[in-house]
């Protein structure tokens, strides 16, 4: 069945390939794309129906990347499951590629919503869970948010709605880094009791370690097995995960990737490859 | 100007949706708890299934509409025109603009036809946020019988429209029949000599009245139903520029950025005539009657008269 082992492998070299990206091109969103790996990997390998060569299948899940500035993850994997040549990824963010530093579903095969500016997604998802219900399929729909995005009142907006039409083909993980670009989210905007909140506003809520592709998977399953409300899954992750210098450090949100420190990120992966084995 | 005797335009536009509803599964309607005013609650009642009110909150609502559209619904997205231009402008930009979904963006109480609610609801500014926002095309219908044309003719167009709706009373001026509504295309309702009045949305049977009077005067004033915001119908302007060799622009909306301003653009760097625009003034709006607060910000019959007036006397003055 499901091989975590292998998923672990997996990951590793999505990760290779986000530090390889966004190092070649000079800039880009290191932090928030490492701490969403699992997360992505997961959902795409294990949660998702879909169909990379009929990336517009009626009856396939769908997936929005609200936080965006992940791009370099979201197209890591979209490129491991063959929605198009892993070879592009070393275009991303370079005049007239389709690998826009932030996903534009008009060019990337797979990408369901265009977005970058923050706060937007569980929105555009209540639109597709309400979209697919009226159709009559059975298709599920995720979103991935930020913690730090949760500052944006819009999302709160959209969880209301959620709860109102009492969408439970919906699920939102929240990639629970606790770093935003300013700072720690407890510094810039505290959260405080984030799973409290999210249940109050009616959804069922989940918790899993989000580097753990099986605690990832169980709680998405448990997610999906709700009936009558949206679900969020909070997934406790660490940003910039898998390279030393950059975890649970705000300055590595979007700081370009020098040299020096490719090699030094490289080795480390490699490294950890070796243990992964 | 005369009170046009006819409904409402936003009731005009409440019972087309539903006439739409009818013809067209597709259709899904979107509001945010105004729609005893936009007149949505008509569809909501016929097609329960199909509707969904947001509550107060519109940035949800557009972005929830670029989620139904990329399910092949066509979403009409209502509420009023200044909260959907400035409270969900970058929404309707990043969701419904950038992605080119098939998003119909309904603006009601435009202008100052929510007059005595005052500035706070007053929307002057949306055709000029509206059409800097590459993809969309920005219509404003001018009386009953283009309203329902052009509602016919959003939905029938893939890809995001907004549409500028009165809260007002607007005439059937126009025969069904006969009356040549397309996207982006203007419409010549009456030849002149010496000048051009170019208006849309409601002010365009202003302009006719202008028009009219200043025939009185031996002032030979053509009038164009430009309705299309953006796409702006670019011919149609050169044309009535050298026909005339001056322009009057009339809309209910600021002098700044709206089709005053998207007339000069064009002109100035196709037909270089004197243009003079009428519309409201670089302020924000206020309570009063409607007829009183338009003719306060230079909309009435005299004020259009004088404009074109001063557009003849500039031709040739260097």
């Amino acid at each position: 069945m499901i091989d975590y082992q292998t998923m672990r492998r997996d990951c590793l070299r999505i990760r290779n390939r986000i530090v390889d990206a966004i190092h070649r091109a000079r800039s880009g969103h290191s932090g928030g794309s490492l701490s969403c790996v699992e997360v992505l990997w997961t959902l795409y390998s294990a949660v998702l129906r879909h169909r990379p060569r009929e990336p517009r299948w009626a009856d396939r899940d769908r997936f929005i990347l609200s936080k965006g500035h992940a791009a370099p993850a979201l197209y890591a994997v979209l490129a491991e499951k063959g929605f198009f040549d892993p070879a592009e990824l070393a275009t991303l963010r370079q005049a007239g590629s389709r690998l826009q530093g932030h996903p534009d579903m008009t060019k990337v095969p797979g990408v369901e919503m265009s977005t970058g500016s923050l706060g937007m997604g569980i929105s555009a998802g209540v639109g597709m869970a309400l979209g697919t219900r009226l159709a009559g399929r059975d298709s599920r729909v995720y979103v991935l948010v930020g913690d730090g995005e949760l500052d944006e009142g819009q999302n709160w907006e959209a969880l209301m709605s959620a709860a109102k039409f009492a969408l439970d083909n919906l699920t939102v993980v929240v990639d629970r880094n606790g770093v935003q670009l300013d700072g720690t989210v407890d510094e810039v905007m505290p959260l405080g009791d984030l799973a409290g909140r999210l249940a109050r506003f009616g959804l069922a809520v989940h918790e899993c370690d989000g580097h753990d592709c099986r605690s990832i998977h169980e709680a998405l399953l448990r997610a999906a097995g709700e009936r009558g409300r949206p679900q969020a899954v909070v997934a406790r992750t660490v940003k910039g995960k898998g390279v030393s210098f950059m975890e649970g450090q705000s300055a590595w949100h979007g700081k370009p990737i020098s040299d020096e420190d490719y090699r030094i990120a490289k080795r480390e992966l490699a490294g950890a490859e070796g243990g992964a084995k | 100007m005369t009170p046009p005797a006819g409904k409402p335009q936003r009731v005009v536009f409440g019972e087309a949706l539903v006439e739409l509803g009818a013809s067209d599964p597709r259709v899904v309607v979107l509001d945010a708890d105004v729609s005893s005013s936009t007149q949505t609650r008509l569809f909501a009642s016929a097609f329960p299934r199909r509707f969904f009110n947001f509550g107060i909150a519109e940035a949800n609502m557009v972005s929830a509409a670029a989620g139904l559209a990329t399910c092949g619904f066509v979403p009409v997205v209502s509420t009023f025109a200044l909260f959907l231009s400035l409270r969900a402008g970058e929404q309707v930009r990043a969701q419904v603009a950038y992605t080119g979904l098939n998003v119909k963006l309904v603006g009601g109480y435009a202008g100052l036809s929510d007059y005595a609610d005052g500035a706070s609801h007053q929307s002057v500014e949306d055709l000029a946020v509206l059409r800097a926002i590459p993809n969309l095309a920005v219509v404003a219908p001018s009386d009953a019988v283009e309203m329902r044309q052009a509602l016919r003719a959003a939905v029938a167009h893939d890809g995001p429209v907004f549409l500028r709706v009165s809260r007002e009373a607007v005439g059937e001026d126009y025969d069904p029949a006969t009356h040549p509504f397309r996207l982006g295309r203007g419409i010549v309702l009456r030849e002149g000599a010496d000048v051009t009045f170019v208006a849309t949305g409601t002010m365009v049977r202003l302009a006719r009245e202008a028009a009219e009077a200043l025939q009185r005067e031996g002032v030979s004033a053509g009038v164009i139903d430009l309705h299309t915001v953006k796409p702006l119908d670019e011919d149609l302007l050169v044309r009535a520029a050298n026909a005339t060799g001056a322009i009057v622009t009339v809309e209910e909306h600021s002098v700044l950025g709206g089709l005053g301003s998207a007339v000069c653009e064009t002109l100035c760097a196709r037909r270089p005539v004197p243009v003079v625009r009428c519309g409201i003034p670089d302020r924000f709006g206020e309570s009063g009657a409607y007829g009183e607060i338009l003719a306060r910000a230079g909309l009435d019959v005299g004020s259009l008269c004088r404009a074109a007036r001063q557009a003849v006397e500039r031709k040739g003055a260097r």
